[in-house]
């Protein structure tokens, strides 16, 4: 770690953690949130304590440097992680710890989605990467499907580009329509949550300026958690902030605060390039 | 000497040893081809064989060949992607696992006509099929199982591991996820894989000699009813295949013109086996670009 000559020393009031919890600061009620979470490959523990709360219809954006956990953290959260690593402590979604046994698992992932750093379509056309999760699941009407393909993919504004090729494979997009083509994909089973794992990393600057507007209009109907590496990212779309450092979540707070006046040094050299 | 002219010296043996290959495959090729041409005609290719007369056919022997490889596909392919899935899909990295997967390798290594002798013990003589096109399905299926369901398992592995989160991810079950997502992304090089196997099989010999047997009874081609024992579908009658009935004409041909007959079954067997590969590349190749390509 660089010395940042500007940034206050130690003993200048610096916190170690910084841990405000949103429901004290927002109207919004808490949809997910974790209390003493534990995640552990094997015998190495990646998350040593992740206790954070989510408030709905709030973008949250997880930062830190490649190695400190954060997809291990978000990977938790709908259990994409089952059979990976083993977790401790409580996941709540709307209450309900989502490792319960009695817990349905294809629901719990139906309502928590999840955007993936690399896009993933699937071999198939447009329409049927949307429609394929909700045939599966029994829905059958054509006209249904077809209004659940133009709404979804309405909404993650990439319907005007795909229109008229609804039947061509997918795989034929560029990098940042498939991104698109994967939220309207997450959207189209209607979740309430949308995990997104640096979903831009891939991505060019323009596709990434499209997707983050996406994002900002998809937090009228959804909450959404999103793993970057790009400061400028998170500055420029999330409500609140988390930065985690080697498994740890250290701070986290409304987004201005964490990029104007962090409480903890770590932070501080962080958002101020002096490491990561 | 320096590096550069060794390297030099290395390029042209590799060269040499590589274009020597192609010749003496090409000239291979060619002669077989060529020798056989005169021979082929519409009549040679449709008509019974004799025994003892000139101006035989082997039209039996061609629909018995695409008889026994469509039987033994329809028993090999849904066992070998059963496996394949298991293998490459749900396997732990466990001693049960290895032991398959060993299994498959010693089953893979084993000799043709070590194969073509246990099927003749178990299926003619146990089972007491007899020599019949089954007894034959069930010795290639041993003959073409594990080349089979490691291809299938490779072409699985190659699907990247995004797709199945991408399942898992919108709440599919595993099972769903590899089924409608994970196979079909699969399906051009396993397809690419089953018509390379055809081709295997449709020109191997030492495992039918014992097992579906070297005669080819005359066939009746208005009947199709399976149960009737002139019926070219009846699976329980003898049924001498194109590889076979060449290593027998050569063995033991007594026919005057047995010279040309095998020079014209050896054609349209190597042809058809070109085949196969041309198909192969051709369905492969077009699958991925329709499913990739808008
Ligand atoms: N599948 C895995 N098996 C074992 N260790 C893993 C696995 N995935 C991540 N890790 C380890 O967990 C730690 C956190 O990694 P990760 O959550 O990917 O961090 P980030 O997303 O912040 O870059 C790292 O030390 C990484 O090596
Ligand atoms: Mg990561």
């Amino acid at each position: 770690m660089l010395i940042n000559p500007s940034s206050p020393r130690l003993d200048d009031g610096w916190l170690e953690r910084n841990i405000v919890d949103p429901s004290l600061k927002s109207q919004q009620p808490i949809v997910l949130e974790t209390q003493q979470l534990h995640v552990y490959y094997g015998d190495n523990e990646a998350i040593h304590e992740g206790d954070l709360k989510f408030p709905e219809h709030q973008i949250s954006a997880l930062i830190g440097p490649s190695g400190s956990g954060k997809s291990t953290y978000l990977r938790s959260l709908n259990r994409m992680n089952d059979g990976i690593a083993r977790v401790s402590g409580e996941i709540l979604y709307r209450g309900v710890d989502v490792n319960r046994p009695e817990i349905d698992v294809y629901e719990m992932r139906r309502r928590i989605g999840m955007v993936f750093q690399r896009p993933n379509p699937f071999s198939k056309s447009i329409y049927d990467n949307i429609t394929f999760a909700l045939k599966r699941r029994g829905v059958t009407d054509k006209k249904e499907l077809d209004e659940v393909v133009e709404t979804s993919l309405k909404q993650a504004a990439i319907w005007d580009e795909v229109k008229d090729k609804l039947t061509k494979s997918a795989l034929a997009l560029s990098g940042g329509q498939q991104q698109r083509l994967c939220i309207a994909r997450a959207i189209a089973v209607k979740p309430d949550i949308l995990l997104l794992d640096e979903p831009a990393s891939a991505l060019d600057p323009v596709s990434t300026s499209k997707l983050e507007e996406t994002l900002l209009k998809l937090k009228e109907d959804y909450t959404i958690i999103i793993v970057t590496h790009n400061m400028q990212q998170a500055a420029r779309i999330s409500d609140y902030t988390a930065f985690f450092n080697m498994g740890r979540a250290l701070e986290y707070d409304e987004t201005s605060q964490i990029f104007t006046s962090p409480k903890v040094q770590l932070t501080n050299d962080y958002v101020a390039g002096d490491f990561g | 000497m320096n590096s550069k002219v060794s390297n030099q010296i290395a390029i042209a043996t590799l060269y040499v040893i590589a274009s020597t290959i192609v010749v003496i495959l090409a000239a291979l090729l060619g002669y077989i081809i060529i020798s056989g041409l005169p021979a082929l005609s519409w009549h040679f290719l449709t008509s019974p064989a004799k025994a003892f007369t000139a101006g035989g056919g082997i039209g039996i022997q061609l629909f018995n060949s695409f008889y026994l490889l469509i039987l033994t596909m329809i028993i090999s392919f849904p066992i070998a992607l059963g496996a394949g899935i298991y293998l490459n899909e749900y396997a732990k990295q466990n001693w049960l696992t290895s032991l398959v997967r060993t299994a498959i390798e010693i089953l893979s290594s084993l000799p043709s006509v070590v194969v073509g002798l246990f099927g003749f013990l178990v299926f003619v003589v146990q089972f007491g099929f007899g020599f019949s096109i089954l007894s034959g399905a069930f010795a290639l299926t041993f003959f073409n199982l594990p080349l089979l369901t490691r291809s299938i398992e490779e072409a699985l592995a190659a699907v990247p591991d995004e797709q199945r989160e991408g399942g898992l991810a919108l709440g599919l079950s595993k099972w769903e996820t590899v089924l409608h997502i994970i196979v079909p992304a699969a399906l051009p090089t396993i397809l690419t894989g089953v018509i390379l196997s055809a081709g295997r099989i449709f020109g191997e010999a030492a495992a039918l000699i014992f097992t579906a047997g070297q005669s080819a009874p005359a066939l009746n081609f208005t009947d199709w009813n399976p149960f009737n024992i002139s019926s070219p579908l009846n699976p329980m009658r003898p049924a001498e295949t194109l590889a076979v009935h060449i290593w027998k004409i050569n063995s033991e041909g007594i026919m005057p013109d047995a010279k040309a007959i095998s020079s014209g079954a050896s054609a349209v067997l190597v042809i058809s086996v070109l085949g196969f590969n041309l198909l192969a590349r051709f369905v492969g190749h077009r699958l991925f670009k329709r499913l990739t390509a808008g």
